[in-house]
């Protein structure tokens, strides 16, 4: 096996995991989509063209309430914010790849490839370039046709599944299963830490922006903190 | 019920919007060389994030009308426990199974 086609299995390895989740949440989306009155073409262009499951949601529910158009894309825009700090944190990884495969790489930037990549990157800095790239795209390998191939499923079988199962709370897991491994020093500790007590200071916030405020003064803690912990010991 | 016009000019505009936001430092910056300050700030953008997206979702769940929810607390707890610990799966496993054994319980 090439060192390349060696990184794209381990990308897709460190993902499938995340099928678990995204399988039945991209379900839900479909049969959310198809109640909401969509047709079948509907719901399948929108999870090929924004493939965002969170910013779908939030489009869909304000649209059903007849909020209007201009107010629901503000909302879903700002629930994928938060990717620009996605695609800020990947330039040192990836910027020098091809323009093409970057805007590719753009295209399929979601959080659970962002996160697993962003960590093997961090925990292997010598990787060369062509691996990082074919280790991004293993990753989205797995999780990009789980994401057509369940809304496609959900938007076919429709409200078949039971509130019960509480697929919501998917995502809250998820994340939270991405995060934990990465709080692996003080500086992290005290990011996260920061980033939550700003999530509940901010939550009366409109528009998602206590998402935006509190994960910038979370970034500030952790670097602060980093900067301090350096002080300390060029001092000692 | 959602009309056409509508449906579309959100779709369209939204992939589009969001594939700018995907694009942006990616895309426009390149390989170019982020500078130093940028830099030690971007080490902690997920556990900046992904924190802050997480706790209102856990603290006031969407399903029970923002009321906090005793099972989705502890499975959040569990999940977070189970990955620090274990593994991505682990994390996974350990929330979902706690919060169906809690509703299970609890009703």
């Amino acid at each position: 096996m090439t060192p390349r086609a060696a990184a794209f299995r381990d990308g897709f390895r460190d993902c499938a995991p995340f099928v678990l989740i995204a399988a039945p949440y991209s379900v839900l989306f479909g049969a959310v989509a198809r109640d909401a009155g969509l047709d079948l073409i509907e719901v399948m262009s929108m999870s090929v063209l924004v493939i965002a499951g969170a910013s779908q949601f939030t489009a869909l529910a304000l649209l059903r309430d007849g909020a209007p158009v201009f107010i629901a894309l503000l909302a879903a825009l700002a629930v994928n914010m938060r990717m620009a700090m996605y695609s800020a944190a990947l330039v040192p990884h990836l910027g020098q790849a091809r323009l093409g495969l970057r805007a590719l790489m753009a295209y399929l930037m979601v959080d659970q490839s962002f996160a697993v990549a962003l960590r093997k990157y961090e925990a292997a800095p010598q990787m060369p370039l062509d691996a990082r790239i074919a280790y991004y795209f293993g990753a989205m390998a797995v999780i990009c046709p789980v994401w057509y191939g369940g809304s496609l499923t959900g938007a076919l079988v429709g409200r078949a599944i039971p509130p019960a199962l509480s697929l919501d709370f998917a995502v809250p897991i998820t994340f939270i299963a991405l995060v934990a491994p990465m709080i692996r020093s003080l500086p992290h500790i005290v990011a996260a830490f920061a980033s939550v007590v700003a999530a509940i200071a901010f939550a009366w916030l409109p528009w998602n922006l206590g998402l935006i405020a509190a994960a910038i003064l979370a970034m500030m803690a952790g670097a602060q903190t980093e900067l301090a912990l350096r002080r300390r010991r060029g001092t000692a | 019920m959602i009309g056409t016009t509508a449906f579309w000019t959100l779709t369209v505009l939204l992939g589009l919007g969001t594939f700018l936001i995907r694009f942006s430092f990616l895309g426009f910056l390149g390989g170019r060389r982020l500078p130093d300050w940028l830099m030690l700030h971007l080490r902690y953008v997920a556990v900046a994030v992904f924190p802050a997206l997480v706790t209102p979702l856990v603290l006031w769940p969407p399903a029970t009308g923002g009321v906090p929810d005793p099972a989705r607390l502890i499975a959040a707890l569990a999940a977070f426990a189970a990955g620090l610990r274990y593994s991505v799966l682990g994390a996974i496993l350990a929330g979902m199974a706690t919060l169906y054994a809690l509703q299970f319980l609890l009703s």
